[in-house]
């Protein structure tokens, strides 16, 4: 009898020490990254630290790495890719590495407030220099090169640009209900309406990993306030007192009476299958869902369409990667030269039709292109550029996170006074800049 | 040995050290040796588990909210903010009721399956693997599985609808809390979404709670039971009035366990549902996770591992304490 309750706990045991292992979180990732950091005695490694892993993405980037290797044969390129969406995960071994004076050569990272915290840290080598000699100034918008700058330096070279206000469409669905895609936020209102009384789900969003549902609120905000009020906002030269930000946050609470009951289940890929398969008619998110719709084998135009969201239709709402050289990186010549093909004509339009995004330079080569991007391309040259707080380029992360919290607690309170005074004491706590 | 041998790894390694403070007495190198064999895994507790628990106490009471580390002194400001959270209050409530039922469900399944499988049936140890199984998996394989069978849109509900139900419950999507009544900033209640969390892990855990429980039966002496059923008890009554209240120590370890992995429960609601409607599934850890790693204000997050720790401790000394008394008895 003994005996066999000791086999029983002890097989207990060991079944809790096997939960316990699967369970802990790997950072195998992580540990890799500072193993090869600290064993980098060779000064001719470029690292090369971002979140593409997988799709187009990773696709882009190594096609770049090839390249490189092809006209700088002595580097050795070291890519330490970390998974995770949207980088949570690789920014978490970034800023332990970062603060540990292990930097990679040269980092991804969204231009704006999430690439000037790492100025603001005094982490980063101006690029100046670099600007100058391929002249870039000409060539990339004084917006992007002012969102990467800080007391007129440069701190990074963009790469790719994604557009966060664009409104998706089942084209199918809106020719069924006799249906135009919305100019106007008046229009779009009206056409949820009809939608949701034919048992359409009208506006799908997920936000399960909150990206929706904050993409969705500035996106109303954009087109309440307008760029100039809108950018303000996050410059810190307007109050969140500001009565047009009530208004759009009402006009936000109102949207939401047509979008799915179960959107904090999903994702923001799981909302597009929601419009792919016709179950739903619109959603708003970035443009790497275009590279959604077209992994499910759908076609651009006759089977998902889309328009800027309305009213925010002169605006484009930029989400840039760029990549900067950290202050005691080891081999500071390597990094400038892949800066200086990340920078180039050549390597942007090769690096972007592979991740299905645009690049920053407005002089690239507009036939590599689809019906989708060649239109953002030219939206790009004319439009007023805003940067977007859900993706990190408007605000500081605390402050990005707190705002975050607060969309979330708006959702289920329908408090807007509450909310408001949310974002006062996060602007408080975390002050924009 | 009447207790259980679970969570021995730290009183084990104190038991260790106290032995190894006897030895002073007399000199002798095969003590000696022995005590040289325990400094590597000595040391490396003392650095890996007690200096970074020092260390996070420390940063907690710090200014270090950015990427910068900033070690000015900051008072209990960086907790005060915390109590005052919506988030942080919502994770605390969303722990008390996810721990207290978690544990109770774990306790009345776990001894259900228990009592069952210690029928002396045929195949005693198919089933007892099949209610096992569940733990082998990791929390985010049980956290995918569930968040589609429990998808009010996709999962079982479509079995509901199918029956004929209107109104299929809403699952972790819901927002409701019952009963609703305002504390601080939050709604108080259980959060009818954490039911959906509470299912899955109930699933995951209860065949650890039959482990135990049946460890715990099958130590229950024969002759009591026998002589039990000589003075004419019942199954029924031999169970509750004789084998029950034997079961008490499997009882205290069992919780103690359940009550340390649902604290620090991260990987399942991360897989499952992230932090919810409103933060109606959201728990300290996943908090901690962001605010550390996604937001950077590492004091702040500091600051939620050391309230977790406490909360923890608050349990487990009281068990500690305990069982070395007993071992040392």
């Amino acid at each position: 009898m003994k005996k066999k309750y000791f086999s029983i706990a002890g097989g207990a045991v060991l079944a809790l020490g096997v939960v316990t292992a699967c369970g802990a979180p790997s950072n195998n990732a992580g540990s890799n990254g500072s193993a090869s950091g600290s064993a980098s005695t060779t000064s001719n490694q470029v690292q090369i630290f971002s979140w593409w892993t997988a799709g187009g993405e990773a696709n882009g980037l190594n096609a770049l790495i090839k390249t490189f290797n092809k006209e700088y044969p002595h580097e050795k390129i070291v890519n330490e890719a970390v998974a995770g969406g949207g980088g949570s995960n690789a920014k978490a071994v970034l800023a332990s590495r970062m603060q540990a004076g292990d930097p990679p050569e040269t980092f991804q990272v969204h231009a704006g407030q999430e690439l000037m915290a790492w100025v603001n840290a005094g982490k980063m080598q101006p690029l100046d220099s670099l600007y100058k000699s391929m002249g870039l100034n000409k060539v990339i918008p004084a917006a992007i090169i002012n969102d990467l700058s800080k007391n007129g330096h440069v701190y990074a070279v963009p790469v790719d640009v994604g557009r966060g206000n664009v409104l998706w469409y089942n084209p199918a669905v809106l020719k069924k209900y006799h249906l135009t895609p919305p100019k106007t936020m008046s229009q779009f209102v009206s056409e949820l309406k009809t939608l949701k009384a034919k048992g359409v789900t009208p506006l799908a969003y997920g936000d399960k990993d909150q990206l929706g549902s904050v993409m969705l609120w500035e996106n109303v905000l954009l087109a309440t306030m307008g760029p100039q009020n809108y950018d303000k906002l996050w410059q810190g030269k307007l109050s969140f007192n500001n009565p047009q930000v009530k208004q759009a946050t009402n006009t936000f609470l109102e949207l939401l009476q047509y979008t799915n009951s179960n959107h904090s289940a999903l994702t923001w890929d799981e909302a597009d299958q929601m419009v792919a398969d016709g179950s739903a008619a619109f959603n708003l998110m970035g443009d790497w869902a275009k590279a959604y719709f077209q992994s499910k084998g759908l076609k651009e135009g006759s089977q998902f369409g889309w328009t800027a969201f309305p009213g925010t239709n002169n605006d484009f709402e930029y989400v840039i990667d760029s990549f900067g050289l950290p202050k005691g990186a080891k081999n500071p010549t390597g990094a400038m030269d892949f800066l200086k093909l990340v920078a180039s004509k050549q390597g942007q339009d090769e690096f972007n039709p592979l991740k299905g995004s645009i690049p920053p330079r407005t002089d690239a080569n507009v036939n590599l292109f689809d019906t989708y991007s060649k239109e953002a391309m030219s939206d790009f040259k004319k439009d007023s550029l805003v940067p977007s707080l859900a993706n990190g380029e408007a605000a500081n992360p605390a402050f990005e996170t707190a705002a975050t919290q607060a969309v979330t607690m708006l959702i289920s309170t329908k408090n807007v006074n509450e909310f408001v005074s949310a974002l006062n004491t996060a602007a408080e706590e975390n002050p924009l800049s | 040995m009447e207790k259980t041998p679970v969570l021995t790894s730290q009183s084990a390694a104190i038991a260790r050290s106290s032995v190894a403070h006897h030895k002073k007495r007399r000199f002798s190198w095969d003590k000696m040796w022995s005590f040289l064999t325990l400094v590597p895994s000595l040391a490396a507790v003392l650095i890996f588990v007690y200096g970074f628990l020092g260390w996070t106490g420390y940063v907690s009471f710090t200014k270090w909210n950015s990427i910068l580390p900033d070690y000015q002194l900051w008072g209990f400001k960086n907790y005060q903010i915390l109590f005052q959270d919506y988030r942080f209050q919502s994770d605390l409530r969303n722990l008390l009721f996810f721990t207290v039922f978690f544990i109770l469900a774990c306790m009345v399944v776990g001894l259900f399956l228990a009592v069952l499988v210690d029928q002396k049936i045929k195949g005693e140890n198919i089933f007892r693997n099949i209610f096992l199984f569940p733990m082998a998996l990791s929390f985010i394989v049980t956290g995918v599985v569930w968040q589609w069978l429990l998808n009010p849109k996709t999962g079982v509900n479509l079995i509901f609808e199918a029956l004929g139900a209107s109104h299929p419950p809403a699952w972790y999507t819901s927002t409701r809390i019952v009963p609703s009544f305002h504390v601080g900033q939050i709604q108080f209640g259980l959060p009818i979404a954490m039911i959906a969390v509470l299912i899955a892990s109930v699933w995951q855990m209860s065949g650890f709670a039959m482990a135990l429980y049946l460890s715990g039966l099958r130590a229950v002496p024969e002759e009591i039971k026998e002589a039990a059923h000589v003075d004419g008890a019942n199954g029924w009554k031999t169970f509750w009035r004789i084998v029950f209240p034997q079961l008490r120590p499997v009882t205290v370890t069992v919780v103690i366990i359940l009550v340390q992995s649902s604290m620090k429960t991260f990987d399942l609601v991360y897989a499952m549902t992230g932090p919810g409607n409103g933060y109606v599934t959201d728990l300290p850890s996943l908090d901690m996770f962001t605010t550390t790693f996604q937001a950077n204000q590492y004091a702040q997050g500091s600051a939620i591992a050391i309230v977790m720790f406490v909360l923890m401790m608050i349990f487990v000394i009281p068990y500690l304490w305990n069982s070395l008394r007993k071992e040392g008895q």
